[in-house]
């Protein structure tokens, strides 16, 4: 890292400093390209998972509207997915939405000939359902669409070969997966070229313009080289944990578990019926327990997830909800303390009250 | 103590949770998101509801490096408060949903909630002083005399007052900004708010125009001669002198204020400031911040957040609070609370449901 960060040129410039930039972003891409399945010039770095998605999904509906006006998007999508709709649908496109069975797994849809582009993910990020990525990848070849996938919180855990997986589009952000913040990638087939949503110096294929971050590009690199180094042994690991965690939820009545198979090892969503979901975090995390509820808006007042709800989940059940996230450094110890801490925060929680009080 | 401290974003309860930091407890903060739509951006004034103001909350509490959380208690916050405040308007009388505010809200759903979670106490920046005393803490004016916020606090119980902190009480104004700055708090500067926080463009008679509607009437003298008409009883108050729109001018050529409000019938009944002037008032809705008292006492009442006390001797009779006034007030208003002091110290308070006037003046007494 001190080598790299020694480096201040622009990768794009002809100068002595622009080729040691360049050289350290080109070597990531190859290393990037190779630990995914992908061919270097497929991979075109982002500013993070985020930008990636809107790129892939905006950007493909804007190259191919002409003929189909259609997108297709998972009910369950992170919002830099879910809430493009909104602005294709301003720019006169329209969106149908990828259904989800209540376990929170995508049912495959009839996919008519007008979609331009068809986005699930691959991991949910609240419940850790994995989706039937290949499935809906055939359906949406079938009707001439192309297909994009959100693989930010699969690739941690899951192998993911995006030559195998069938997606011409294929998000990832490096901090998922222990890197620096601020850098991610879309991965694309040379056919599927989506329409810049940024433009400029036409850096990264002429689709994504603006000067890389050496040091960026090469700690997202270097981190995915370890975790997929280490993923199969990681995810055993973790997995085992999850377990735990669904053990000891059983033994505290009126839960359940909305993390069902097939699943993420690193994820457990689960319902406390009659308790406020922000009071159970706050009792969590005074012991110095960190977990998540579904979402919140701009002011911080956290929302019912929408995931849940597409799953059919009534509003107070959304709001009683609460994710685990296991990462690299979870420890048993730490799902121990996690269990000793939990029936008296959920008894305690629901004395202050449930999601209507 | 575990202390949630209630964070409006504003420098007040800002210094108010870092005093708590200070004296060691353990401070945990909450702001308390109280619009249905916490999107709204206000600009000029300043109120509770708004994204900058939960974003400097966050900010304050991140500088302290304490918890913090947001609370939505927005559906108890329209029903307990806004309804009320459109209810009461309905009805001709004048709330205060300040009052009502800290009274079902911030010390009663915050507070239960809290308890209920294992935290001891509410700290807020309200200015006030807790002092104990032998039947428990009383709640006493701030030494600012220009920021003193008893009368808001004045309908709290004495259950409520117990698990309250009132870290502002015992400073000035100036000083807390002081504090602030010192403490590298942004909000520092931030300006006081003074507005009621729902109703972000401050108009309040459009804002009850929109739940009410035009709902048009008369406006009429003591005699019951008919002056003029108006929208609807709701953009009037007792006392109120502006925006009457009476073409026709006072026969004695002075100005005319609003004496009572017919929401009935839709009458605004205007007259001569002497009119408003009252010598006794009736209460309802009694609350103690003590046990309650039952002899009668010579005390102190205040009938607005920034009105002045006047000397009155206070009793209570049944279910009622009977006041007879030293001096005469003028531009009292039904719904209005009335906060009963001992000196500094905030006794109880009650909701005015009535109002006698000082008689007019005799022929025998005009003459002379």
């Amino acid at each position: 890292m001190v080598e790299v960060a020694a480096v201040v040129g622009n990768a794009s410039s002809q100068h002595h400093s622009g080729r040691a930039a360049r050289r350290i972003v080109e070597d990531a891409r190859e290393r990037v390209a190779d630990l995914i399945g992908a061919e270097p010039i497929e991979v075109v770095f982002t500013s993070g998972g985020t930008e990636a998605n809107n790129l892939a999904v905006h950007g493909a509906w804007l190259a191919r509207r002409a003929d189909r006006p259609a997108v297709w998007l998972g009910s369950t999508e992170h919002p830099a997915v879910r809430d493009q709709a909104a602005v294709i649908e301003a720019e006169g496109g329209r969106v149908d939405w990828v259904e989800v069975d209540p376990a929170g797994h995508s049912v495959i849809p009839e996919i008519g000939p007008d979609a331009a582009v068809v986005s699930v993910m691959w991991v949910n990020n609240e419940t850790g359902a994995v989706q039937p990525v290949a499935e809906v990848a055939q359906r949406a070849h079938d009707a001439g669409a192309l297909f994009h996938t959100d693989a930010v919180q699969a690739v941690a855990w899951l192998p993911v070969h995006f030559h195998d997986s069938g997606a011409d589009l294929l998000s990832l952000s490096a901090h998922k997966v222990g890197g620096p913040v601020g850098i991610g990638a879309l991965v694309a087939t040379r056919a599927a070229s989506p329409t810049p949503v940024l433009v400029g110096g036409g850096q990264e294929r002429g689709i994504r313009s603006g000067t890389l971050a050496p040091m960026l590009v090469a700690g997202f690199a270097a981190a995915l080289a370890e975790t997929v180094a280490e993923r199969e042994a990681a995810a055993t690991r973790v997995a085992a944990l999850t377990e735990r965690i669904r053990h000891g939820v059983g033994g505290i009545s009126d839960t359940r578990v909305n993390s069902v198979a097939p699943v993420s090892p690193a994820i457990v969503n689960v319902t406390f019926d009659g308790l406020r979901a922000d009071d159970l975090l706050l009792l969590l995390d005074a012991a110095g327990i960190d977990c998540s509820v579904g979402s919140a808006c701009a002011a911080g007042v956290s929302r019912a997830s929408h995931v849940l709800l597409a799953m059919g989940r009534t509003e107070a059940d959304a709001r009683s909800s609460l994710r685990f996230s296991l990462g690299h450094t979870t420890t048993a110890d730490d799902i121990d303390r996690l269990l000793h801490v939990l029936p008296g925060a959920v008894e305690r929680a629901r004395a202050a009250g449930g999601v209507s009080g | 103590m575990k202390v949630l401290a209630a964070m409006s974003g504003g420098v007040d309860s800002a210094v108010a949770a870092a005093r708590m930091v200070d004296a060691g407890h353990e401070v945990t903060g909450v702001h308390l998101a109280l619009s249905r739509n916490p999107q709204s951006y206000r600009s000029g004034a300043r109120g509770c509801c708004s994204l900058e103001d939960s974003t400097d909350a966050r900010r304050a509490a991140d500088t302290l490096d304490i918890p913090f959380y947001i609370w939505d208690l927005s559906d108890r916050f329209a029903t307990d408060v806004v309804d009320d405040f459109v209810a009461e308007y309905a009805a001709g009388r004048t709330p205060n949903p300040c009052l009502r505010c800290n009274e079902k809200i911030k010390f009663a759903a915050v507070l239960d909630r809290g308890l209920a979670l294992g935290f001891d106490a509410v700290a807020t920046g309200h200015y006030a002083r807790l002092l104990p005393g032998p039947d428990g803490p009383e709640l006493r004016r701030a030494i600012d005399p220009g920021k003193d916020q008893s009368y808001v606090l004045g309908v709290l119980s004495a259950a409520q007052l117990a698990h309250s902190l009132f870290p502002l009480g015992d400073s000035y104004k100036t000083d807390v900004r002081a504090e602030a700055e010192r403490r590298g708090l942004s909000v520092a500067a931030k300006p006081d708010s003074h507005d009621i926080c729902f109703i972000a463009d401050g108009d309040t008679g459009g804002f009850l125009d929109r739940h009410l509607g035009e709902q048009p009437g008369a406006i009429v003298d003591t005699a019951g001669n008919e002056l003029g008409h108006h929208p609807g009883t709701h953009h009037f108050t007792v006392g109120q002198r502006k925006g009457l729109r009476i073409g026709t001018p006072a026969a004695d050529g002075k100005p005319r204020f609003v004496l009572d409000i017919s929401p009935v019938d839709r009458t605004v009944t205007v007259g001569a400031r002497e009119e408003l002037a009252i010598e006794a008032l009736t209460g309802i809705r009694l609350t103690w911040t003590q046990h309650p008292v039952t002899e009668p006492w010579q005390g102190e009442v205040q009938v607005r957040a920034h009105g002045e006390p006047v000397p009155a001797r206070i009793a209570v009779r049944g279910e009622h609070l009977e006041v007879e006034l030293d001096e005469p007030l003028v531009g009292v208003a039904p719904g209005q609370a009335v906060v009963c002091y001992d000196r500094d110290r905030v006794v109880g308070s009650a909701t005015i449901a009535a109002t006698r006037r000082v008689p007019a003046p005799t022929e025998a007494g005009a003459a002379r």
